[in-house]
């Protein structure tokens, strides 16, 4: 009888083992590594749901479009709206179910399949001991003199060079050709992505990098220095926010809904500032960590809709690039 | 006894003829003017080079399409003949075995090789430590080992001064007397032909003529002969 | 030689490996394509920049082949050895060390407004020709070298008897044997030049500079149109395909490789010429040695206080790096005659990125593609080398061949004795040689993972871009300095096994 009992505690201990259900989250690489805000993410998950959070870092689009139905995604984060329509397209997503009344963006968000997790604005970084006057506004920027030294991100092969170009055509519209004609000679390079924009800023090589209006909330937290200091323009900064999604094909759909409803407590979103260096989408301001509260952060906020978005993303890269090719 | 029937061969623009009957047991000279194809007779008659029609017989049994190591022959070359990343042993060696292991059996086989040559001792220097007559003897002594009747050589000393090359000449002859070998040796200078050859075959025009006894070949040689060696 | 057979499979496994994917990747395409007004951009830049990359960089080394062939310095060997440094060295670490030197905010730069000039900067066609002679100047130089050496002894007397100097000399001893290596040395780097992907994205300074492989991996990672990178890898390997049968064609001048050892007596040159061959060697030294040792300065004390994980990508790196040297050195091996040559050269043609991306194609629907991205960029990496490891044997091997074949046939060598005895010893060397090479080149490479890594499998050039990401710049120059670390460990060990008792 004993051992039978024995036996049986034995047998349903290693049942309940082997069934911890695994939770598969796709993120982009900076997100899940140790420095970014998904090993707190994952610990405070873990803590209450029972289950083993697991993020798989890559490019998340090209993965799951690549993987098509056969991904072993549960559920992605990371994702951002200048590219959700090729991403609804694939038609491999649900319904997050989440209410998007609680969500403290500066725009109305009312898309049921992507859930904004947190945000932020596009801006030139600069550093205030070389760059005594910076410009006060986009106008300032574009009629600079030449003494100004710019690099960006090119927006074939990179997010925030592709929300540049996007704010470029929400500020100027039919103009905008000419005014990256006008900034042209500014700009010392255009790289592949932001990390190598932010590290020749860094290194000193150029005054002005294409970043986003957190990015100072690093180097005050991280670093103690006060030294580097957005340009808040007063035409308005091009809003750029990430997004969380469910798989709809995923095995572990309750698993997946729980994260989601995670996403919006108080919890995740405090995570989120110094993990993140970015804005939450759902923590009113009062709550925000001192040094983000007193970030100057701009008064307007331009942003296209996903499908604006896709219409005019080829043109304005031709734009762009017939301008920079002179 | 080695026998060619109206052998061929042919190579490019050039051609050769040989019918040979009974060649056994004696040190046979090949001569003739250069580019008469002194070495590619030698190279086909060893297997390197195809012939175009003919046969090689050994002993009555039918060789022409056999690889050169199936050919009852060891061939030594102008150059090339040793391994110069090998010691004289492992180069000696290679007649009897090309496994890594040698026997005891094998070991001593090979210093016997060596020392018949006349350098014992000798079986851990590689060639580049040796002098040209001494590498020249290490080649020798695997050709010893390799133990085939008939023995062919494409003016292997040459590069030897003249005493030297005496020397391995003597050697040559020795050995090859020890074993009743055939031997076959294309030479530029009669005096190697008259110092250890019984008899000399000449090749000019196309055709190998048959042997003739060396002493009476250089007293009164043929026309082409005569005119190669600057007697006219 | 290997046996027909196996020459034949393996050639025909390489043709389908290389040719296979880019069908794949065609095969996605949803609709028709066609090249537009940005890819006619590509494709001129990405002709004239290869064009130039390769002009300058023979033009260059001619003056640097001739001051060391007839130098006599201590240290002379090592210095022709360490010559070929740049050319294994990773990409993006070679480009932060060209930018500390020659950026912005570069020693250059710096010390040229302190002395009153305008700075100049990098960022350009003229960065992207900076970086592009770096790592091939070495190349360029060691042909010529090489075919400095084939001059024969005869003629260089003559030469001396004849007191011939300056024009003369140039014109009757130098002139004809530069024609020999210039042509084929130029189209090697032209050729290598083509599908430069990093150099242009990091120096390129805009879209102006924009290469082929550069528009590939936009279409790919960002347009998803697999039509138009499917057809853009068509255009490059037509390009390519094309340089490379010029290459050929002219039989690569000479060995890639080893033995430079005597210097040349060119005859009598006077002490103003000795004077300018120092300064001209001085000068390749500084512009190649300075951005290294700029990369393992700023890196060196960081390098100890790099995390596990990255820890872990290098011991990735090493392990694909030591697969994909034991797969090439194989197929090579293979290779090693004029068709086999052809069939290698397939692999520096190749846009690297196509062919990832058409192997994860074919293999989706048996595996999870990202499951398998290591054993594939295993694969890539040995393919990409095959060319110059194939190109470093052959003359070996053929001479071996020429040699030693018959005198193995007259003692009945098997294969196996003939492996054993004749080829393993004389072709320790530049087997070594070329391990080393394959080895160092598939540590630095970034190619195939850039699409499909992700963290858990990230090799050594990964980390250091996801550092880079984070905002952590110590951290990634000590990334930096560990990779550049282990390349040149890599190809200093493989080349001291090989030469070893050699």
């Amino acid at each position: 009888m004993k051992y039978f009992t024995f036996a049986t505690g034995l047998f349903t201990a290693s049942m309940t083992l082997a069934q911890t259900p695994i939770l598969t989250i796709y993120a982009p690489d900076y997100f899940a590594s140790e420095w970014g805000p998904g090993p707190a993410i994952e610990a405070a998950f873990e803590e209450s749901c029972s289950c083993d959070l697991q993020f798989k870092t890559g490019d998340v689009l090209s993965r799951i479009i690549l993987e098509g139905e056969r991904t072993e995604a549960d559920a992605v984060i990371g994702l951002n709206t200048d590219i959700t329509k090729k991403a609804r397209e694939t038609g491999l997503f649900a319904s997050h179910g989440q209410d998007n009344a609680q969500l403290t963006l500066p725009i109305e968000w009312s898309d049921e399949i992507f859930l904004p997790f947190n945000y932020g604005h596009t801006a030139f970084i600069y550093n205030t001991e070389k760059v005594a006057n910076p410009p006060a506004s986009f106008e300032a920027l574009v009629n600079s003199s030449t003494d100004l030294s710019l690099v960006i991100q090119d927006p074939r092969s990179s997010i925030s060079g592709l929300a540049l170009v996007l704010w470029v055509k929400a500020v100027y519209g039919e103009q905008a050709e000419a005014v990256w004609q006008k900034l042209a000679p500014k700009i010392l390079t255009v790289t592949k992505g932001w990390s190598e924009s932010y590290g020749l800023f860094s290194d000193g090589e150029a005054d002005m990098v294409l970043s986003y209006t957190t990015s100072p909330a690093y180097h005050i937290v991280a670093e103690n220095d006060l030294t580097k200091k957005a340009a808040i323009f007063p035409e308005g900064h091009y809003f750029m926010v990430e997004l969380a999604a469910k798989i709809a094909s995923t095995n572990v759909p309750d698993l997946a809904d729980a994260f989601l409803a995670f996403i919006m407590t108080d919890q995740f979103q405090n995570i989120i500032p110094e993990g993140n260096w970015s804005l939450p989408a759902a923590l009113p301001k009062s709550q925000w960590p001192q040094a983000f509260q007193d970030l100057p952060l701009p008064e307007k906020v331009l942003f296209y809709s996903e499908e604006e978005a896709a219409n005019l993303r080829k043109e304005t890269i031709e734009e762009w690039r017939r301008a920079l090719s002179k | 006894m080695l026998d060619l029937q109206n052998l061929r061969i042919r190579q490019g623009s050039f051609q050769l003829t040989a019918s040979l009957r009974g060649l056994d047991a004696k040190i046979y000279a090949i001569m003739g003017p250069s580019g008469a194809g002194k070495s590619t007779f030698l190279a086909a008659l060893a297997g390197f080079l195809p012939v175009s029609s003919g046969t090689v017989l050994w002993n009555g049994q039918n060789i022409t399409g056999l690889r050169p190591a199936e050919r009852p022959m060891a061939m030594l070359f102008q150059d090339n003949n040793l391994f110069p990343h090998l010691s004289a042993e492992r180069n000696v060696a290679l007649a009897l075995t090309q496994r890594r292991y040698l026997s005891s059996i094998q070991q001593e086989q090979v210093k016997a090789a060596l020392s018949r040559v006349g350098l014992s001792g000798f079986e851990a220097h590689k060639p580049g430590e040796l002098s040209g007559g001494q590498q020249g003897r290490v080649a020798l002594a695997r050709v010893l080992l390799q133990d085939k009747p008939i023995l062919l050589l494409d003016e292997p000393f040459t590069a030897l001064g003249p005493a030297l090359k005496n020397e391995m000449l003597d050697l040559l002859q020795t050995l090859a007397q020890e074993r009743q070998a055939t031997v076959l040796m294309v030479t530029h200078d009669p005096n190697d032909a008259l110092r250890i050859a019984d008899e000399t075959l000449l090749l000019s025009d196309q055709v190998l003529s048959p042997p003739q006894p060396t002493q009476q070949v250089m007293a009164s040689p043929p026309k082409a002969l005569a005119a190669y060696l600057g007697l006219e | 030689m290997a046996p027909r057979f196996v020459q034949i499979s393996t050639g025909a496994l390489i043709c389908s490996f290389v040719l296979l994917p880019l069908w794949a990747v065609w095969g996605q395409a949803d609709g028709p394509t066609s090249l537009g007004p940005a890819d006619w951009s590509a494709l001129r830049f990405t002709i004239l920049q290869a064009a130039l990359s390769a002009l300058l960089s023979t033009l260059s080394a001619v003056p640097l082949a001739r001051a060391l062939a007839r130098a006599q310095f201590w240290g002379r060997a090592a210095l022709i050895r360490l010559m070929g440094a740049p050319f294994i060295l990773p990409v993006i670490v070679a480009i932060l060390g060209l930018i500390a030197v020659f950026g912005q905010n570069g020693w250059l730069n710096t010390g040229l407004r302190s002395l009153g000039f305008d700075g100049f900067s990098i960022y350009g066609l003229q960065g992207v020709l900076l970086a592009h002679v770096f790592f091939n100047l070495p190349l360029a130089t060691r042909m010529i070298l090489l075919g400095w050496a084939t001059i024969p002894q005869e003629r260089l007397r003559l030469g001396q008897s004849l007191d011939l100097r300056g024009f003369a000399r140039f014109r009757l001893i130098e002139f004809p044997m530069l024609m020999t290596v210039l042509p084929s040395a130029a189209a090697v780097i032209f050729v290598i030049c083509l599908s430069s992907f990093t150099v242009a994205l990091a120096l390129g300074g805009g879209p102006k500079s924009t290469t082929l492989e550069l528009a590939i991996y936009q279409a790919f990672r960002f347009d998803f149109d697999f039509a138009k990178a499917a057809l853009l890898g068509l255009v490059q390997l037509g390009l390519s395909a094309s340089a490379a049968v010029f290459a050929l064609g002219f039989v690569w001048g000479h060995q890639l490789g080893i033995g430079l050892d005597r210097p040349i007596a060119l005859g009598r040159h006077s002490t103003l010429q000795k004077y300018l061959d120092g300064v001209v060697i001085g000068v390749a030294l500084l512009f190649l040695g300075l951005p290294l040792l700029l990369v393992l300065g700023n890196g060196l004390a960081s390098v100890t206080s790099l995390s596990v994980a990255v820890w872990m990508a290098a011991l990735r790196s090493v392990l694909i790096a030591l697969g994909a040297t034991a797969l090439c050195m194989l197929l090579s091996l293979s290779l090693l005659n004029r068709s086999g040559e052809a069939i290698a050269t397939l692999g520096i043609t190749v846009s690297p990125l196509v062919l990832g991306t058409g192997l994860f194609l074919i293999a989706r629907p048996y595996v999870n593609p990202f499951e398998i991205s290591l054993w594939v960029t295993l694969c890539v990496n040995a393919v990409m080398s095959l060319p110059f490891a194939v190109r470093i044997l052959r003359p070996e091997m053929s001479q071996v061949d020429a040699n030693f074949r018959w005198l193995s046939a007259s003692l009945g060598l098997s294969r196996l004795g003939w492996l054993r005895w004749v080829v393993w010893p004389r072709l320790r060397r530049p087997l070594g040689f070329a391990a080393g090479l394959t080895a160092a080149l598939s540590m630095g490479d970034l190619g195939v993972i850039a699409l499909f890594g992700d963290a858990e499998r990230a090799t050594l050039p990964l980390k250091l871009y996801q550092l880079m990401g984070s905002y952590r710049m110590e951290q990634a120059a000590g990334c930096a300095s560990l990779l550049l670390i282990l390349s040149f460990g890599f190809f200093w060990i493989f080349d001291f096994l090989g030469r070893r008792n050699a």
